[in-house]
Parts: C-alpha cells; sequence; structure tokens
C-alpha cells in the first residue's frame, strides 16, 4: 500500500509556537490512527512563518517562490491535512488565510481536513466552528467533526480530566481528532488536483461551446 | 532571424523621483517617438497594449499603430494585447485588415482577454466567459479574414447573414496571430489548433511556469500537424533596465521598481529579478539573462521588451532603447543563431506569409457581384425589366 501523506499546517508566528506543537501533535495522532488501520502514512509540515514575505510577493505580483510553490503543492498534493491556526482578534491570524488564498481554486475539493487552533485562553475556542470551519466548507474540503482547539492553560493539563473542567484533556481530544482524520483518510476517493499544464478538454468542445 | 521588439502598456505613472506625471496628450506622443525611436535603433517590433481605464490611454490601437505606420518605414506594429474578449470580432477583423493595408503589411496581433475585470461590464460581457468568449469570437475573426462571405450564429453576439468585412486582408493573407496567455492551457491550445503562435508574457513568472506552458504549446501544434514541435511559432515577453555599469542601472531603477504599479511594495528588487526575466544592470547581464532562455523555452521566434513604464522619465526610455538596439540586440541576434537548426522557422511576416500563399493576391470584394451567387444586382435589375 502506497504510504499516506499528511500535510500539516502550522500559522503559528512565535518560534517555539504553540500552535505548531499542537499541529504537530495532530498530525503524529493521524499518522498513528492510520498505522493502527494498517495504512502507512507519514507527515509532512508546512510551517507558514518562513514563507510570511513570499506569501506577500505572491498576493502582490502573482509570482511564487519556489519554497512557496513547493508549499502549496504539499498541501495540495497530500492525502489528508491538519490545518492549525492561532487565534486572532476572534479568527484565524492574517498568515493563515493568506495561505489559504494563495490555494489553486477547487485544490482542496474533497480534502480530508483536521482543523486546530490555539489561543490563550478557552475563551476562542469557538473559533474553529465559526472561522475556521467556513473557510474549508468554501474550499470544498472534508473536515473533521471534532475541531481540536487548545488553550495555553491545557498544556498543563494533558494527562487527566481537569477539576474546574470537564472537557476531556488534550491528549484524548488529539488522539480523537486524530482518529476521525484517519477514518476519512483511509476512505477518501479524492484525487490530487489535475496538472494546471494538463487539457481537461478538447478544442472540439471548447469550439463548440461545451468547454 | 528571432525578432527583438518593444511593448508598452501605455500607463501614465508618476515618475517617483521628481513627482512629474506626463499628460496624457504628452504620454500618447511619447510612445509614438518610443516607436519611431524603436525602427531607428534597429529593432524589429513595436507592440502596444489595448485597455479602457486609466492609468493607460490606450483604447485604440489601431488608430496609434496606423499614426506610427505613417512615420516609420520598416518596424513591424503589433499589439500587446488586443481584447479578443470584449471587443466585436467583426470590428476586429475589419480594423486590423485595415491596418494592415495603411502600414502595408507590417501588423500582426496578439489576443488576449485582458486583466481588468469591469472591462467585462463595461462591454456588456461576463468575465466568466472569458475562455468561451475568446474561443468563440477568434473562430469568427478567423473566418472574417479567410471568406469573402460569411453567415454565422453563436453564444456572444448578433448572428451574420451574408456579411463581408472590408477591407479583405491585403494581398489575400491576413494578419499574422499570437495568442498571448500566461496561464490558461485552453489558450496554448487554441494556439495550437490553429498553428498561430503562442506569446507568453512571462514578466510575473518563473522560468519554469513559461516553460511548462511552452512545451504544452509545442505539443499540441505537432499534434494538429501543423510540423514539428519546435517549429511552433514562440514569443516572450522580458523587462530589463540597463547602464554601463551594473551598480548605477540598480541604484537608478530601484526607487521606480520600489513603487511600480504592478509589483511595488512588495518583493525586493534582488528577489524579483531572480524570480522573474527582470533584468537589472549592464547590457551584459541582460544578453547574458535573454540568451539563455532558450535553453528553457526552445529556440523561439520573437523577444519583446518591456521598457517604458512606472514612470521612467521618456529621456531615459530612448536611452534605453539606444543600448537595447545598439548593444544587446545585435548581440542577442548572433548569439541566438549559434546551432538554431535550419528548420526552426523565422517569425512569420507578412512577406513570409504572402510567399507561403503562392504570392499575393487581390481580394476586394466588389459590391457587384454577391459573393454568393456571383451575381450583380444590377444584372438582377435587368432581369427584372426583361420580365416586364
Amino acid at each position: 500500500m502506497t504510504e499516506r501523506v499528511i500535510a500539516v499546517v502550522s500559522a503559528g508566528l512565535r518560534d517555539p509556537s504553540s500552535t505548531r506543537l499542537l499541529a504537530d501533535r495532530l498530525g503524529e495522532a493521524t499518522v498513528r490512527a492510520l498505522a493502527a488501520r494498517g495504512v502507512p502514512a507519514t507527515t509532512r509540515l508546512v510551517d507558514l512563518r518562513p514563507l510570511a514575505a513570499d506569501m506577500t510577493t505572491a498576493l502582490l505580483t502573482s509570482v511564487q517562490s519556489p519554497a512557496l510553490a513547493e508549499a502549496l503543492r504539499t498541501v495540495t498534493h497530500a492525502d489528508g491535512l491538519v490545518a492549525v491556526s492561532p487565534i486572532f482578534s476572534g479568527s484565524y491570524n492574517g498568515l493563515f488565510k493568506t495561505f489559504f488564498d494563495l490555494v489553486e481554486e477547487d485544490a482542496l475539493e474533497d480534502m480530508p481536513v483536521l482543523l486546530g487552533a490555539t489561543a490563550g485562553t478557552a475563551r476562542h475556542s469557538l473559533a474553529i466552528e465559526h472561522a475556521l470551519r467556513p473557510l474549508f466548507a468554501y474550499l470544498g474540503a472534508v473536515t473533521t467533526p471534532t475541531g481540536v482547539f487548545a488553550a495555553t492553560d491545557d498544556f498543563g493539563h494533558s494527562d487527566a480530566v481537569r477539576a474546574d473542567d470537564d472537557v476531556a484533556p488534550l491528549a484524548d481530544r488529539v488522539a480523537r481528532g486524530g482518529a476521525e482524520l484517519a477514518r476519512l483518510v483511509a476512505t477518501s476517493e479524492r484525487r490530487p488536483p489535475a496538472d494546471p499544464f494538463a487539457l481537461t478538454e478538447s478544442f472540439e468542445d471548447l469550439l463548440r461551446g461545451d468547454g | 532571424m528571432m525578432q527583438f521588439g518593444v511593448f508598452t502598456v501605455s500607463d501614465i505613472t508618476r515618475d517617483p523621483t521628481t513627482g512629474r506625471i506626463p499628460t496624457e496628450h504628452e504620454r500618447i506622443r511619447n510612445v509614438v517617438e518610443i516607436a519611431k525611436k524603436a525602427e531607428e535603433v534597429g529593432l524589429d517590433v513595436f507592440a502596444l497594449g489595448e485597455h479602457h481605464n486609466p492609468p493607460f490611454f490606450s483604447s485604440s490601437p489601431t488608430t496609434t499603430l496606423a499614426y506610427i505606420a505613417a512615420q516609420t518605414e520598416r518596424i513591424i506594429l503589433s499589439t500587446a494585447t488586443t481584447l479578443i474578449t470584449t471587443n466585436d470580432p467583426v470590428k476586429i477583423a475589419e480594423d486590423y485588415a485595415m491596418l494592415q493595408h495603411l502600414a502595408d503589411g507590417r501588423v500582426d496581433l496578439m489576443l488576449g482577454r485582458g486583466n481588468t475585470g469591469p472591462v467585462y461590464p463595461w462591454f456588456g460581457q461576463d468575465i466568466r466567459n472569458g475562455i468561451p468568449l475568446a474561443i468563440e469570437n477568434y473562430a469568427l475573426l478567423h473566418r472574417l479574414w479567410r471568406e469573402d462571405v460569411v453567415d454565422w450564429k453563436g453564444r456572444f453576439r448578433t448572428p451574420l447573414q451574408s456579411f463581408t468585412s472590408t477591407p479583405r486582408p491585403l494581398d489575400g493573407v491576413p494578419p499574422f496571430v499570437w495568442h498571448g496567455s500566461i496561464r490558461s492551457p485552453q489558450i496554448a491550445e487554441q494556439a495550437a489548433y490553429y498553428g498561430d503562435g503562442f506569446f507568453h508574457n512571462n514578466i510575473f513568472w518563473n522560468i519554469e511556469h513559461t516553460a511548462a506552458m511552452v512545451r504544452l504549446y509545442r505539443e499540441r501544434f505537432e499534434h494538429y500537424g501543423h510540423g514539428s514541435a519546435d517549429q511552433a511559432i514562440v514569443g516572450l515577453g522580458g523587462q530589463a533596465f540597463m547602464r554601463p555599469r551594473s551598480q548605477d542601472a540598480v541604484r537608478e531603477f530601484r526607487p521606480y521598481f520600489d513603487v511600480a504599479p504592478v509589483y511595488g511594495h512588495g518583493p525586493s528588487l534582488e528577489e524579483f529579478t531572480e524570480l522573474t526575466p527582470l533584468t537589472v544592470g549592464s547590457p551584459q547581464q541582460v544578453i547574458d539573462r535573454y540568451a539563455g532562455m532558450r535553453e528553457h523555452v526552445g529556440d523561439y521566434q520573437r523577444q519583446l521588451f518591456l521598457i517604458d513604464h512606472a514612470g521612467l522619465p521618456q529621456k531615459t526610455v530612448l536611452e534605453q532603447l539606444e543600448i537595447l538596439g545598439g548593444e544587446v540586440v545585435p548581440v542577442l541576434r548572433r548569439e541566438m543563431a549559434v546551432g538554431r537548426p535550419a528548420h526552426v522557422p523565422d517569425a512569420p511576416t507578412h512577406a513570409s506569409l504572402v510567399a507561403k500563399a503562392g504570392g499575393p493576391r487581390d481580394v476586394t470584394v466588389y459590391a457587384d457581384a454577391d459573393g454568393v451567387t456571383g451575381r450583380a444586382p444590377e444584372v438582377d435589375a435587368s432581369e427584372v425589366e426583361a420580365t416586364r
């Protein structure tokens, strides 16, 4: 069986970044859950921070640096996607949106996606539902029912249910998200996007106006 | 032999170093002067854009090109691009055939879909039909130049019955057509289907992308039986700023680059020159960069440079033309000829197309003979008389 590739996009701005930390864990959990299904898989990290200037150039001029082109290709040609953003002003940050603005139209159609987000406190936890999920609905991607939100506090409470909260610990939520993405990836019939230079219709069809 | 020339998008842009901005009238006269200078310094082609919104003046390229044709002897006049989507193909057929007569054949044109969204609704079209408009309108244009009397029906314009586009193409040979597209394989396919030229204006693209588009066009050109892939007719855009010393070129051009309408406030000059064909430096650097293009796209036929945008003063633009025509193009001509296989064609000219057609033919359609029936109206009238 060919190895499945899980692209892991992190829009964290700091180094080290808790967004990156969550993204890595979600990717690993997905690979583990796929392995449990007998599906070999690997992750490919797409860290957006080093691409920030290249993304601005691409927005302003349409010219893509080789690194940005490679990152976009990694994401659109993956078998599954983990996409994690820090929450800024109630939504994904600009870096995250810029990257997905640069993805070709329809290139993420039917892509299995696990969404994640980080923020200082749990008050932002619904941002996945009201901001990230609609974006991926627009892109035609298939998102897992579970999105994994991690507040700063969660990183200190990953082993057991917190006394002040009845939410499952982060580790459990990560495992559940990974298992859901693994299920989508294992059963996905998505094909990678067509070669942009490939002809998809004959010129006779175009001439007839069927194109 | 390869053709070298310049193209202008006709932008009226403030000079960021002086704050000066030309009037429309001044810029229009300047562009005419640039075209005449291009001929004087030995370039082969002058191409003019078409736009319908400020900061551009060039809404009527055939008017401008006809005026230039009257003041030049040798240079080929072309467009960059003619909007095949929002212009009526009937008017394109008429205007460019007219220009062809006035310029004694020194005319070809490059068709494009335009890059300003609202032009579609301004001209009564829907931008979502960009490709279908380009396909249908050209199919009609192609017939109007080749058939004296056209009956036609399509999706986008009023049907035609017994329509004759006048004047007929000079010597019975339509102007050569280049199809310009940056990222639409359908347009490369269109160019290949008709055996027309394909122009990739790669000034905002890395060479790998350009090479992939050209490769597609070449393969399809061969598929449609117009010749081998390396005989397809390819043109590229380019952009350069030159001074004898490289560091002077960079120092002088940077303030224009940094705030230029299209790429300003974005990548650095250094990044952009690495990612795109823009070359800022000595004439030798420009020669080296462009002599290498054929390694990516194969031996090609036409290389056009953008040299007059971003508010560069007219004096500077004319100096650039001197350098381009005096130092760069003569060397590029020699270098591009080295190792060029004999079966790779030159860029088509009116003379070469006439020769290929077996010589000039007068194809005037006279009004006294119906192109379909061959009968003259007065004959019909006399028949009517006779039956009384």
